[in-house]
């Protein structure tokens, strides 16, 4: 049967699935009256999917998409402002491929490439810096993007520049971080969580305590979580415990990655480098307080939103989304991909209208991906 | 772009700006290990480490590394991540 085939550890899964129904029911839990669990991860929305977890699990457990998809949450206008950078003479734009296919307002960077603008697609913000060591005569411009366990690199890539006294090396700096969205989530009296699984690769940098108010300060069970099945599988049952225990607290399920305290190189580079900005916008969720990074004036020199005057902080803010669009809806969990007026008929992973269909961590492309095998699956 | 790939530290090329060549699933790719260098960085060859865009992050046993791996392919990650690192050689020239 399909369920053996697709576990590499089918027996552990299985006892897993056995493990959290039993729990599920001694809560009390029900198809009517669920337990909503946020994973907070893109990578743990993909894994759900690509393993259809949620409906293999216990009924009376919903997962909730959390906003962790960096790509996802990216305004437009940022969109606009990278195609604005990258169309100015003498300009080459790198960015994580990624980026690529987040539709703007007028175009995406994909069809500014297209239409001549100079816009290298790079794994690492090495290359960018590669780039500017080779291309004196041109401003290489790297699109800073993502939560912390892409910040680092960027941070770190700044430092370098700075030591090797580049001059034509800058980033756009869009990097955002994990816990105050969620603490925005807390906050929007519409939501109803009642525990998450927190991310693993952000927490390797971040360690588990830069959490400690979701338990402290809103009574809510958070697991860091590796993204294999059964590490998510396990961590929903350490959440489940928690809530049968009246307990909360921050736990490590990843703790053979995750360190307590997060990786110190990481953590002083970034605080060299960056500092908060004091709101930033995300797609679908409006300004969230102190949610956003920007270069320190130390760092000035390599920064784009200095050299190009062009950014969030010059931006006008919310922009409005195109209309049609349900992404915001989706990504705070209340309304399902499939709901939205413009699924699979205005906005296909090929001709994305919204963010959560450009990357495989996005709510509506992960739907859009597994369909079939969520058919099988029910 | 949010998830680490291992790969194993096969060498250090330039201790000073603390790089290492390391092998991603056959693919040799130079890598910035100041995140997990610690003292002494010549300790890392042969070691596995996560490497998240170019950066290595954190070092997991061979284990952990060959089942993160087999996740990520399953995810269909590990050949994005390698595609990338080839369009990337390609985007220098
Ligand atoms: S289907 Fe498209 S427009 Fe609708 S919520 Fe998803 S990404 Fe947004």
């Amino acid at each position: 049967m399909k369920f053996a085939s697709e576990f590499r550890d089918p027996a552990a899964a299985r006892a897993l699935l056995a493990a959290i129904a039993t729990k599920a029911d001694e809560i009390g839990a029900t198809r009517q009256k669920p337990i909503h669990i946020m994973e907070i991860c893109g990578g743990h929305t993909h894994s759900i999917f690509r393993y259809g977890l949620d409906k293999l699990i216990h009924e009376g457990i919903e997962f909730i998409h959390g906003p962790g998809c960096p790509v996802c949450v990216l305004p437009m206008a940022r969109v606009d402002e990278c195609v604005e950078i990258a169309e100015r003479p003498g300009v080459i734009f790198t960015t994580f491929g990624d980026a690529m296919r987040v539709p703007g307002h007028k175009k995406s960077l994909i069809r500014a490439k297209s239409e001549g603008a100079d816009i290298r697609m790079v794994y690492s913000p090495l290359d960018a810096l590669e780039l500017a060591r080779r291309n004196r005569d041109r401003e290489v411009v790297f699109f800073g993007l993502g939560f912390e366990t892409t910040t680092p690199s960027t941070a770190l890539s700044i430092q370098q520049a700075a030591r090797e006294g580049l001059t034509n090396f800058s980033v756009f700096c869009n990097h955002i971080t994990v816990p105050e969205p969620i603490k925005a989530l807390l906050d929007d009296p519409d939501m109803t969580l009642d525990g998450f699984i927190g991310p693993g690769h952000v927490s390797m940098v971040i360690g588990i305590h830069p959490y400690d108010f979701i338990a402290r300060d809103y009574r809510k069970p958070l697991v860091v979580a590796g993204f294999e099945p059964t590490d998510l599988l396990q961590s929903t049952l350490m959440v489940l415990v928690q809530i049968g225990e009246g307990r909360a607290a921050i736990e490590n399920q990843y703790a053979r990655v995750v360190p307590e305290h997060g990786n110190p190189v990481s953590l002083a580079a970034i605080a060299d480098v960056y500092e908060r900005r004091p709101s930033f916008e995300w797609r679908g969720l409006g300004e969230i307080d102190a949610s956003g990074l920007r270069i320190r004036r130390k760092y000035g020199a390599f920064d784009a939103e200095e050299k190009f005057g062009i950014g969030y902080a010059a931006s006008s803010r919310n922009v409005p989304e195109i209309e049609g669009c349900a992404c915001g809806a989706v990504m705070t969990g209340k309304m399902k991909p499939t709901q939205c007026p413009q699924f699979g008929i205005g906005c296909t992973p090929e001709m994305p209208l919204g963010a959560l269909m450009v990357s495989s961590e996005g709510a509506c492309a992960a739907y859009w991906q597994y369909a079939g095998a969520r058919a099988a699956a029910e | 772009m949010c998830l680490g790939i291992p790969g194993r530290i096969t060498a250090i090329t330039d201790a000073g700006r603390l790089m290492a060549m390391a092998e991603v699933s056959s693919v040799r790719r130079e890598v910035n290990v100041a995140c997990i260098a610690g003292n002494d960085i010549d300790a890392l060859v042969g070691k596995w480490a996560l490497i998240h865009v170019g950066f290595a992050m954190s070092i997991i046993d061979e284990e952990e590394a060959a089942s993160t791996l087999e996740a990520l392919r399953e995810l269909g990650e590990a050949q994005e991540t390698l595609e990338q690192m080839a369009h990337s050689q390609e985007a220098l020239q």
